[in-house]
């Protein structure tokens, strides 16, 4: 037990390190600039449709099962400001962030580890090429940015669930469903639920790079790389989303 | 055999014994484990050498010494005139510039195509090649000269092993070096391929007079490649000498090499 925690924390540690490590070198040319739009390509369309399905899921279910107590308490009119403002400032962002480590750790895991253990990182360092700008940087950037544009559709893709159902069940246009909601989101929804999102991309990029890239030797080392990943980055985000919360906390006090 | 002693007669005319390799009491252990324990090795110019050694007696680990992938513990490594150990990045890239490495399992890109792959080295040793805008015909000489000028297309998964090993030889020679460094050629090959590898790697060595390291535990690479050879047994350079010499000795562990 005591041994678990000790190497958590060096792993904790080591992630630190690489992170630091990421700072240094994104800063510093040469940029591949040419890679990095790869990435955000392959980022995005690896992860589209998953966020989309999970999106419209979310935001049916959420809507079909808050309509009972709201409507006991006659309050059903406000369900677009409730089911709105909790997608928008929290079960969006966490769900599409939840998604992409899924998808996006385990997968920078997976490739970076393979090319880890085939020594492909080798050969691109003996051909001048700095591995690490060329692999983690690129990837590490496109996870950070393209992560709140997959959060941004993500929302939209629920509230046009949640949208559905109040048009079906409720009689609700879709016109004055979104107006409801757009009205009741301020940019203290907006402006914290997207910083959030940007933290969460880098988590997931940076433990997925990670991961990979010091991987053991052998081919098993991908296997454990792909999957602790994804461990590995859930469990930050929870930590992360934690701290976001506390610190808007703060700023609302303000 | 023949020809390969001419080869070795007319290098021993021309050059004036210049060295390419010098290592001196290489070191290196992981944890527990030392692997390298003082080591010691020259390479002349226009020399084929094989370090022969078993399987995780340190032969990938020495080789990743000299170009820089691996730090020793403690030694003396120099490359084409350059101690590797004092290098900054920049030195290091132009000298590697001048070296090609040939890995164990090919290690090609395989999220890029043959092409890619063989133009990849060319991004940054640009200097290498100043005044040359399109990369295409040396990219297509390399391949020709692997016999594989119609597989610039195709992805690395749609290749044989076999091919694949052929592409990363293309690979490594693309930049012209001055030395290549091979990592098990034949290893994981059946041994008609292994055949025309270690061909391509002789005319290779013709046509561009490179030296050439060659690390394998293959008996019959060894002998048909080898000008000198080493046996690398305990983490120390144990035995030194041709083919020839080296499969009369009396020595029981150079005589496990030879065994079958
Ligand atoms: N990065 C590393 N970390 C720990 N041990 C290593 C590493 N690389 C090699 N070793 C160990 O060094 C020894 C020699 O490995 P290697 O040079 O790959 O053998 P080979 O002669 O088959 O190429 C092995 O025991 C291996 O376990
Ligand atoms: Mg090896």
């Amino acid at each position: 037990m005591i041994d678990k925690i000790k190497r958590f924390f060096i792993e904790i540690g080591d992630v630190s390190y690489f992170s630091a490590r990421f700072f240094k070198q994104a800063i510093n040319p040469p940029f591949e600039f040419k890679e990095l739009l790869r990435q955000c390509y392959q980022v995005g369309n690896r992860s589209l449709l998953l966020v989309a399905t999970t999106g419209f899921i979310i935001g049916l279910v959420l809507t079909l099962q808050t309509r009972p107590t709201l409507i006991e308490f006659g309050a059903v009119s406000w369900m677009p400001n409730m089911v709105g403002i909790s997608i928008v400032r929290e079960v969006g962002p966490v769900i599409t962030a939840l998604i992409c480590s899924g998808k996006i750790a385990s997968g920078f895991g997976a490739e970076l580890g393979s090319m880890r253990v085939t020594e492909q990182i080798d050969a691109m360092e003996v051909s001048g090429t700095n591995p690490f700008k060329y692999l983690v940087v690129t990837r590490v950037l496109a996870a950070t940015l393209m992560l709140p544009l997959l959060v941004i559709f993500g929302d939209l893709i629920a509230l046009y669930g949640s949208s559905l159902v109040e048009y079906f069940k409720g009689d609700v246009s879709f016109r004055l469903y979104f107006n409801t909601v757009f009205d009741a989101l301020s940019f203290g929804d907006l402006i914290p639920a997207t910083i959030k999102s940007f933290f969460f991309g880098f988590v997931i990029g940076i433990t997925g790079c990670y991961k990979g890239y010091t991987t053991g030797r052998g081919t098993a080392g991908v296997g454990i790389a792909a999957n602790t990943a994804v461990v590995m980055a859930s469990l930050l985000l929870f930590v992360v989303d934690f701290i976001a919360v506390f610190v808007s906390d703060i700023f609302y006090e303000l | 055999m023949k020809e390969q002693e001419n080869i070795g007669n007319t290098e021993l005319d021309t050059t004036n014994e210049e060295v390419v390799i010098k290592i001196q009491d290489l070191r290196k252990s992981f944890g527990d484990n030392q692997v390298l324990r003082g080591f010691d090795m020259e390479l002349r110019k226009g020399e084929n050498l094989v370090v022969m050694g078993k399987s995780g007696s340190g032969k990938s680990v020495m080789i990743k010494c000299l170009v820089g992938l691996m730090s020793p513990d403690s030694g003396y490594v120099e490359v084409l005139g350059k101690d590797i150990n004092t290098l900054d990045q920049v030195a290091l890239d132009e000298l590697r510039s001048d070296i090609g490495f040939l890995f164990q399992g090919s290690a090609l890109y395989d999220s890029m195509t043959v092409r890619e792959n063989l133009e990849f080295p060319m991004r940054r040793h640009r200097k290498k090649f100043e005044g040359i805008q399109d990369t295409l015909p040396l990219v297509k000489e390399a391949l020709e000269n692997v016999g594989l000028g119609h597989t610039m297309d195709l992805m690395p998964a749609e290749l044989s092993g076999g091919m694949k090993r052929r592409v990363a030889l293309a690979r490594a020679i693309i930049l012209k070096p001055k030395l290549i460094l091979y990592d098990e050629p034949t290893s994981g090959l059946d041994p008609i391929t292994s055949k025309e590898i270690i061909e391509l790697m002789r005319s290779i060595q013709k046509k561009y007079g490179t030296s050439a390291l060659i690390i394998t535990h293959d008996v019959d690479c060894a002998r048909v490649i080898s000008e000198r050879m080493i046996l690398l047994v305990d983490g120390v350079n144990y035995a030194e000498g041709t083919y020839a010499e080296l499969i009369q000795s009396e020595d029981p562990k150079v005589n496990a090499f030879f065994k079958k």
